[in-house]
């Protein structure tokens, strides 16, 4: 197995996948889901997966491209309902609401699910505005004094106030990229979510701003429960504590973060974290 | 030669050359299996040289035709006779037009004109022959001295890749100062013309004067006889025309750009998107003739019904008929505004929970907002220089009135009208016909710097 180039070890037929290792359960769940299928038309993106996100905690979601972490990510909030030909199958769960149910509205669900992306992506409106859209879709703030606070207080706690206090009413996309990524964490704190998707929320980066966003991670998941999505495996060794391995679709393995990194169970997963591809 | 042919024989020269300099880059280089020692390829060595065996002589025989008739003119001139060189400009013109004419002409024509004429036309005939194989002679020996030229040139470190880019770039050059150069062109003879017309009308009796009606006396004694140039009443009309149109086109076409850019399906974009440029192919005739048959009967009609006084030309059907002809415009360019959005911002939006409208209200729209602008001040233009459809629904009376309902004039109109049929090309009449043109060119021109920089001013902010 170790002398398996790159590609082999990837496109290899030898290892067979046949259901998921490891622990996939947690005790107190946040959000549960069981059996998930996606679909892009006849392609299928994700293999009957299930998982649980345990409440307060980091989920860090780990794979080679293309493996179908971030699809799974998108379905948690259903974002993949923008995108025509995406099917979703199975049981989504948040705290036992069926989050594909006919009567659920998608914009309610995506206000106790928040999401930051890939790219910092602040609306062209200035940082008290990007802040404050949330709360003033939702109606969140009775008068301009609540809004007020609202905002320093979601700035606070993503660590960017001190930066910004001066500027509330500058453009929010003069800001650096790492204050960026942070206000759109500051954006998605101030509708009081309870559940934070990041998609790879550090790729875009440099090595100081990475490491004030984890350690943002680290603190954010005392009041919300977090699925993290990256690249990195040191990243998802330093702010997670369960970890998901994705291959081609398939949870390969799951398991408590340490575990996973220090005496993995599968073969594919071994592989991935000691580097031998991804 | 004539020139056509001898086009097509430097052409063919060119392509000779081309595969000339091939081989002979190829033998420089000391045979096929060398090639690698030159430092540019033998197909740019090749091109090299087809642009130097082409280039000079065309841009020669281009000098050539400018000024060929000039100085044929004046060789003929000297020819002849003391008394035809002492004609003044004008009977020089006449007498040079009759000689022309001559050496056209069948020898039984010849035999019945003036024998100096005759003469003259031999005399023109001859020369013409001369110059035709002097030129032909000239291009020839430029093509091929010029190959002559740069061959010899010719080494394994001659970097014809670099020459070959510098003339490329000169003739891209070129063809970019052609449209500057007619634009130039353009304004120049409007306003040469303009100017004219100026000396004879005060231009604020022109720019601020309330009665429009162009015509001037050929006695003093004639009824009418004093024309009338204020151009407020053909502004207020085209304006007035203008607004009843954006106020069709603006909110329609935005509608229509948001619904198919983020509502549609991908199925019923597909059929929806052609649909509209075909109303945007139409020709404006038509939608003229709609206008004048269809709608302005119904708004007549209606307007009756509700008791009010229509004109049968009416601003209101005119600019309704111009709002339907510039939605596609408006749609389509407010359609790549919001799709140029990066998707990021709407998914940010969505990923907030905001509904799709309150995306598209508050986030979409505000980004797009410059293409927007844009696409209005670009659909203003449009709307201030069309013409067929106001000369057949609006009506040509320069009636200063803020009432739709009214028959108003456009500039466009009045420039249609003052130049068609048999006119004079002097008098006051036609040529504030340049000088309507004049002002109309001004002002497309400030609305579309204004469309310009406001799009560039607010571009760079949203990526």
């Amino acid at each position: 197995m170790s002398d398996l180039s790159i590609t082999e070890a990837l496109t290899s037929d030898d290892i067979v996948i046949e259901g998921t290792v490891g622990t996939t359960t947690a005790e107190d769940a946040k959000m549960s889901m069981r059996n998930v299928n996606v679909f892009y038309g006849d392609k299928q993106a994700i293999k009957n997966v299930s998982l649980d996100l345990a409440r307060n905690q980091v989920t860090a979601l780990i794979g080679p491209s293309g493996c179908g972490k971030s699809t799974f990510l998108r379905c948690l909030n259903r974002m993949n309902d923008t995108i025509p030909i995406c099917r979703v199958e199975g049981e989504l769960k948040l705290e036992e609401q069926d989050i594909y149910a006919k009567k659920l509205d998608p914009v309610l669900l995506r206000a106790r699910v928040g999401m930051v992306f890939q790219k910092p992506n602040p609306f062209p409106k200035s940082i008290y505005d990007n802040v404050a859209y949330g709360p003033r879709i939702h109606g969140l703030a009775a008068n301009r004094a609540e809004l007020d606070e609202i905002v320093v207080s979601s700035l606070q706690k993503a660590g960017l106030f001190g930066e910004v206090k001066d500027r509330l009413d500058a453009p929010g996309t003069g800001l650096s990229g790492g204050q960026q990524q942070r206000l759109c964490i500051a954006r998605t704190i101030a509708v009081s979510p309870e559940v934070i998707l990041m998609d790879e929320p550090a790729s875009a980066l440099d090595p100081i701003a990475t490491a004030v966003i984890e350690e943002l991670i680290d603190e954010l998941k005392e009041k919300y429960t977090i699925a993290i999505v990256t690249h990195s495996m040191q990243q998802a060794a330093r702010v997670s504590q369960a970890t998901a391995y994705f291959h081609m679709g398939h949870l390969v393995e799951m398991g408590k973060t340490e575990q996973i990194f220090t005496n993995p169970t599968h073969e594919l997963t071994e592989n991935y974290i000691t580097g031998r591809f991804g | 030669m004539t020139s056509s042919t001898l086009i097509f024989v430097v052409l063919f020269l060119a392509l000779f050359s081309y595969w000339y300099g091939i081989q002979r880059s190829i033998k420089v280089a000391g045979g096929a299996t060398q090639v690698k020692k030159l430092v540019s390829l033998p197909r740019q060595f090749g091109l090299l040289t087809a642009m130097w065996c082409g280039l000079p002589a065309l841009i020669f025989l281009l000098v050539w035709t400018f000024f060929e008739s000039t100085v044929i003119e004046a060789l003929l001139v000297q020819s002849l006779s003391v008394e035809v060189q002492q004609l003044d400009q004008s009977a020089l013109g006449l007498y040079l037009n009759d000689v022309r004419l001559l050496s056209d002409s069948s020898a039984e024509v010849l035999q019945k004109a003036d024998p100096d004429k005759v003469f003259a036309a031999e005399k023109l005939l001859e020369i013409n022959r001369d110059a035709a194989w002097l030129k032909s002679g000239l291009v020839l020996i430029l093509c091929l001295s010029c190959v002559a030229f740069i061959i010899s040139r010719f080494a394994v470190d001659f970097r014809a890749r670099v020459y070959l880019e510098k003339i490329i770039m000169r003739v891209l050059l070129a063809c970019s100062i052609i449209a500057i150069l007619t634009t130039v062109g353009i304004v120049m003879s409007v306003l040469f013309e303009s100017i004219q017309f100026f000396s004879s009308v005060p231009p604020w009796e022109f720019l601020f004067g309330l009665e429009w009606s162009p015509q001037m006396a050929l006695r003093a004694d004639q009824v009418g006889s004093s024309g009338a140039f204020g151009a407020v009443p053909l502004f207020a009309g085209t304006i007035l025309i203008t607004i009843i149109a954006m106020c069709m086109a603006v909110p329609v076409g935005l509608m229509t750009a948001i619904y198919l850019s983020q509502y549609a399906s991908e199925r019923l974009r597909s059929y929806a998107k052609p649909m509209l440029e075909v109303l945007a192919g139409i020709p404006t005739v038509v939608y003229g003739f709609f206008a004048a048959l269809t709608v302005a009967p119904f708004i007549r009609d209606t307007g009756e019904a509700l008791g009010l006084s229509v004109a049968s030309e009416s601003a209101l059907a005119a600019g309704l008929v111009m709002g339907v002809m510039i939605i596609p415009f408006v749609s389509s360019l407010s359609d790549d505004a919001i799709n140029a959005v990066p998707t990021a911002l709407k998914e940010g939006s969505l990923g907030m929970g905001a509904t799709q409208s309150e995306t598209i209200k508050q986030v979409l729209l505000p980004a797009a907002l410059p293409g927007i602008v844009g696409a209005f001040l670009l659909a203003v233009s449009r709307a201030v220089g069309e013409t067929m459809i106001v000369v057949m629904a609006a009506g040509m009376a320069a009636n200063l009135t803020a009432n739709p309902l009214d028959s108003v004039t456009t500039v466009t109109v009045q420039i249609v009208k003052l130049l068609t049929g048999d006119q004079e090309f002097n008098t006051p009449k036609t040529l504030a016909a340049f000088a309507l043109g004049l002002m109309l060119f001004v002002t497309t021109l400030a609305l579309n710097v204004a469309a310009l920089k406001v799009v560039r001013k607010y571009r760079e902010q949203y990526d």
